[in-house]
């Protein structure tokens, strides 16, 4: 069986007839072909697939496609702007070296823009406990850390 | 996964209309347990029903003797939510403590309590505060709700609306976590009421339970030297490769302390 599901994903409207069972991140990925949102661990607690619904960030790899029907979801994709200008954040994270190999990039920069839209300048310790839903294999931290500090501390996210 | 069928509902009355259609229903609530145990195929309803979009089930209404929080109400907005903070602080701030920041913008009280996971937060505050859990047919005490591992008193067709805490003189709620998954090891949440004082313990055992000796020493003196020599029982503690069931029942006291340290700073 299938089912039409249909949301707005960085800004354009998109809808697919899908298999009711098809993850967020599966829609994600292989119906529209973003697949800067990443599937790491998939049991949600990696955070690689990390994006935005309806302006808070969750893991797409653990809620259906028809749980976003309706919503606004923003990628890494959408985050830049249309020009090519790279959003404060990743801006930071190229500024510190944030990432090695890059695969938890996406999901950690994602979820680095809605920690500091809800706690506004956070301290080192914060942001270290605040991340915990996202992990970086190559235990690449320190400078995301530094990364996510110093957009907090200089631009408005 | 295996596949479902999926079904939206718009109200309460529609969502319980079609759980009572199909025995092996579920209803889905954020699905941050329910899809995780779908994916490993522990899980095999064959129809959920997605309780999202029922506006009737959100909302946090406190009063001077309440904290109401409908059940489809996020862990993010009870943490970050000013009423709930100034009424209930340790209720705001068990719900900041569960999972990771993008789990509590989809996990629900709801779901949490209906699920009733061995090792998860909500059912420690609800047995402590003495909770009242609303459904579309009846209020059951927390005393009464939470029956056994996974185990509920919910009904076939009976769907949790809204639970309410009574605001307590003090509490607080102390956790020693698994750092990968973040449930409890051992959970303890401590409330001085207009009952007495209540005790329940999250992650050491099948289900929440309270401690009576605790609650007795803590209703003579709210002080940590109350429970500091109280050590429970091991037995029928749970015992995997995080903790031995001994080790859980020293956390059981520890956490109990820390607790009472916590709400007389309040």
């Amino acid at each position: 069986m299938t089912v039409k599901v249909s949301m707005t994903v960085n800004g354009k409207p998109v809808s697919a007839e899908v298999e009711e069972r098809t993850l967020l991140v599966t829609f994600i990925r292989e119906q529209l072909r973003l697949t800067g949102t990443h599937v790491g661990c998939d049991t949600a607690q990696c955070g690689a697939c990390t994006v935005h619904m309806n302006g808070r960030a969750i893991k797409a790899c653990n809620i259906v496609a028809m749980q976003a029907e309706g919503a606004d979801i923003l990628t890494i994709e959408g985050l830049a702007h249309p020009d090519g200008t790279l959003h404060p954040m990743q801006e930071a994270f190229r500024e510190h070296h944030a990432l090695q190999c890059g695969f938890c990039t996406p999901g950690m920069v994602l979820s680095a823009v809605d920690l500091v839209k809800n706690f506004p300048n956070p301290s080192e310790r914060q942001i270290r406990e605040l991340l915990d839903g996202n992990l970086c294999r190559c235990t690449g931290y320190h400078n995301i850390v530094k990364a996510i500090k110093a957009c907090a501390e200089g631009a408005k996210v | 996964m295996y596949s479902f069928n999926y079904n939206r509902a718009k109200s309460v009355a529609e969502a319980a209309a079609a759980l009572a259609k199909s025995p092996d229903a579920k209803l889905l609530a954020g699905g941050q347990s329910l899809i995780a145990a779908m994916k490993l195929r522990l899980a095999k309803p064959s129809d959920l029903i997605d309780l999202g979009t029922i506006a009737e089930l959100r909302g946090i209404k406190v009063d001077a003797k309440s904290v109401t929080l409908g059940a489809m109400t996020r862990h993010a907005e009870v943490a970050a939510s000013p009423e709930v903070r100034k009424a209930i602080p340790a209720l705001a701030e068990l719900a900041f403590e569960i999972g990771d920041r993008m789990v509590r913008n989809m996990g629900t009280i709801g779901g949490s309590v209906a699920h009733n996971d061995p090792a998860a937060d909500y059912p420690a505050g609800a047995v402590a505060l003495g909770a009242t859990v609303q459904t579309n047919k009846r209020k059951i005490a927390a005393d009464d709700f939470f029956k056994g591992m996974y185990e509920t008193a919910l009904e076939p067709a009976e769907i949790i609306t809204a639970i309410t805490f009574p605001v307590p003189k003090r509490a607080a709620y102390m956790k020693f976590k698994n750092p990968a998954s973040r449930y409890a090891i051992v959970g303890v949440f401590v409330a001085e009421t207009a009952s007495g004082v209540r005790v329940a313990v999250t992650g050491a055992g099948s289900c929440v339970f309270r401690v009576p000796e605790m609650e007795k020493a803590l209703s003579a003196k709210f002080a940590p030297e109350s429970v500091a020599g109280i050590k429970i029982s091991e037995d029928g503690l749970n015992s995997d490769i995080h903790a031995k069931a001994d080790y859980r029942a020293h956390l059981v006291t520890v956490m109990a302390k820390r607790a009472v340290e916590a709400a007389l700073k309040r």
